[in-house]
């Protein structure tokens, strides 16, 4: 009972600071003109993978035969048209529904359950610390690269495989940053102060713990998903992630390199596109760290 | 120092065990049988039970996993579904052109790298700051698989000036130091080291710039160093952590050359692994993987001892 008397007072105080906490970093970030310009490319890319039905596209999974390899420019096909005649406007505007998903879910996925292990293992520590640490230190023993080609390669491909396989990367750099952060904290003074004046193991991480550990842990998290994105399009380049006939940019830029004698600068666009995004979320995610002051 | 060494290799140990753990389970995660691969569809059930007992797939996990590292010991990696032949000599072979691959690519990397970080760290907040930054954010964000394709593009199609394809000239697998054979390695070598360009000097960079702000730094100024001096101290301090930055690159670059061997038809490991994936070739993919990780905690052992050798601080830790 004395738990639950005391338990909403202290809820309630950090929730205003939070709101005030976050405008600020909102107000900070829209000032700087350069993570500004990546905002708001990666939005027009998110919106139009999702409103793509509705934005008068051609069908692109239509071919024609006779209209295959059109340059870029052509009437009709201002990007010109794919290895099977098939609208490559329509195709790169489809192809970030599953690209900009892949790209970015795995990083969502990992930071939850990478978030929950390193703030567990940081709190808790003794021997769950030593068991989930060092399991993570074998996961840094493969590159990214290796680790997701060789789980991708094993399951086969797939978008649910390739979503498994790269969330699986992820999980043990957020881990350990989680738990850093989390050992950090858990060995302030305020923290034993809440523990002598009763709170319960998991009222001090919901309350005083998760509140001071997320942003760094979020503002890692975002610094992977460039990284992210070039390795889920990558591995769809490899013919291990998503399945043909589905337009997703790294699969894209596989089929049309067979094109590049032909028609060089068409089967170059899927990957333009793959860069800029990366490179927009490698801005913004500086950004982000900047207007958070998190310094690593 | 060797004390050092001997402690950091019992720390290997484990993640050396976990590492092969993670290979052997690589086969159980696949789905579907790995006899399927290789026996015929109208296979009875006593002669698909007979091939099980031969691959030793009739026993529980964790006698298999002994034998295989048992077996792993005495250098036997099993025998390539695909082709028949011995897994360990495939591998070895691929990854001998990785290597080659991977050291050229450090090679040009790592001097760029550096030099550009320290161009970038000397002159901070001005312009040649900031095209350093501009070229480091460009380089660790490009998809590199993709800039090989427009390396080809421009170099191979467009020009004419460089071969697109394989280690050789007519597909030839036998590496030899002549231009004939180097023109080959141009266009891969290059693509891959622009990602620790980026690194390198994203390191580097932030490094100088920490060094020279330091006291000391005023202070050899102070009694009246030269220069060139005072920045030889500069890169005295920095080499250790530059050290182990460009060492885990070397690593990553063995890795993660996969992708470009891919687009130059390298014929290297990852080569070697993308034909495993394809023809469902598990043993010869779990040997690859894990050569190439033992490799990578090698890396990282040969790093870390390394950097204790250079600054001496690390040691005491």
């Amino acid at each position: 009972m004395a738990i639950v008397d005391t338990a909403p007072p202290v809820t309630a105080a950090p929730a205003p600071a939070g709101t005030g906490y976050w405008s600020g970093v909102l107000s900070r970030m829209l000032r700087d003109p350069l993570t500004l310009v990546c905002l708001s490319v990666v939005l027009a890319l998110v919106l139009s993978a999702i409103f793509a039905p509705w934005l008068g596209l051609a069908d692109p999974f239509k071919g024609s035969m006779i209209q295959r390899l059109k340059p870029i420019g052509t009437p009709g096909h201002i990007l010109g048209t794919d290895e099977q005649g098939r609208d490559m406007l329509a195709r790169l505007v489809y192809g970030g529904r599953l690209t900009l998903f892949i790209g970015l879910m795995p990083v969502v996925l990992a930071f939850f359950i990478g978030g929950f292990l390193g703030i567990v293992a940081g709190y808790v520590g003794g021997l769950l610390n030593t068991l989930i640490m060092r399991t993570v230190d074998v996961f840094f023993a493969f590159p990214s690269v290796l680790l997701a080609i060789a789980i991708s390669g094993a399951l086969g491909a797939g978008i649910v495989n390739s979503l498994v396989s790269l969330t699986i990367v992820f999980i043990p750099p957020i881990t350990r940053i989680a738990e850093a952060v989390t050992s950090g904290v858990r060995a302030l003074d305020y923290i034993e102060a809440a523990r002598a004046s009763g709170a319960g193991t998991l009222t001090v991480i919901r309350v005083h713990v998760i509140g001071n550990v997320l942003s760094p842990i979020f503002v890692y998290a975002t610094s992977l998903t460039s990284v992210c994105m070039i390795l889920a399009a990558g591995l769809s380049f490899l013919g291990i992630g998503v399945r043909p006939p589905e337009p997703e940019w790294g699969l894209m830029l596989n089929t049309l390199r067979s094109a590049i004698y032909v028609n060089p600068w068409v089967s170059a666009l899927p990957g333009l596109l793959i860069f800029v995004t990366s490179l927009c979320l490698n801005l913004l995610s500086d950004g982000v760290r900047s207007a958070m002051n998190v310094r690593d | 120092m060797f004390a050092y060494f001997l402690r950091r290799l019992i720390l290997v140990m484990p993640v050396a065990f976990g590492v092969s753990v993670i290979c052997f389970l690589l086969v159980q995660i696949a789905p579907g049988d790995p006899l399927t691969a290789i026996m015929p569809v109208d296979a009875t059930a006593e002669e698909q039970a007979a091939m099980r007992a031969v691959y030793g797939l009739d026993k529980p996990l964790p006698v298999q996993y002994a034998i295989w590292v048992a077996k792993l010991a005495q250098g036997d990696m099993g025998r390539s579904i695909a082709s028949g032949r011995p897994v360990a000599g495939e591998v070895f072979g691929a990854v001998q052109n990785s290597l080659l691959l991977a050291l050229s690519a450090a090679a040009i990397a790592f001097p760029i790298g550096i030099f550009l970080g320290f161009l970038a760290g000397y002159f901070r907040d001005t312009p040649i700051d900031r095209a350093v930054t501009a070229i480091s954010i460009a380089g660790v964000s490009v998809p590199n698989y993709w800039l090989g394709i427009v390396l080809v593009i421009i170099f191979s199609v467009n020009l004419g000036w460089l071969p697109s394809m394989g280690a050789g000239p007519g597909g030839s697998q036998d590496w030899a130091w002549d231009w004939l054979h180097m023109r080959h390695l141009v266009l891969p070598a290059v693509t891959l080291a622009v990602v620790p360009i980026g690194i390198v000097a994203r390191t580097v960079r932030a490094l100088a710039g920490d060094i020279l702000t330091m006291d000391f730094v005023q202070a050899l100024y102070a009694k009246g160093m030269s220069r060139g001096d005072v920045l030889r101290h500069v890169a005295r301090n920095a080499a250790a952590t530059a050290l182990s930055v460009m060492g885990l690159q070397l690593g990553y670059l063995l890795g993660g050359s996969i992708l470009i061997e891919t687009v130059f038809n390298w014929p290297g490991s990852g080569f070697l692994l993308s034909n495993a994936i394809f023809q469902r070739d598990l043993p010869l993919l779990q040997g690859t993987i894990l050569v190439l990780a033992l490799f990578f905690v090698a890396m990282n052992l040969v790093v870390d001892v390394a950097q204790a050798a250079i600054d001496p601080r690390i040691k005491r830790t």
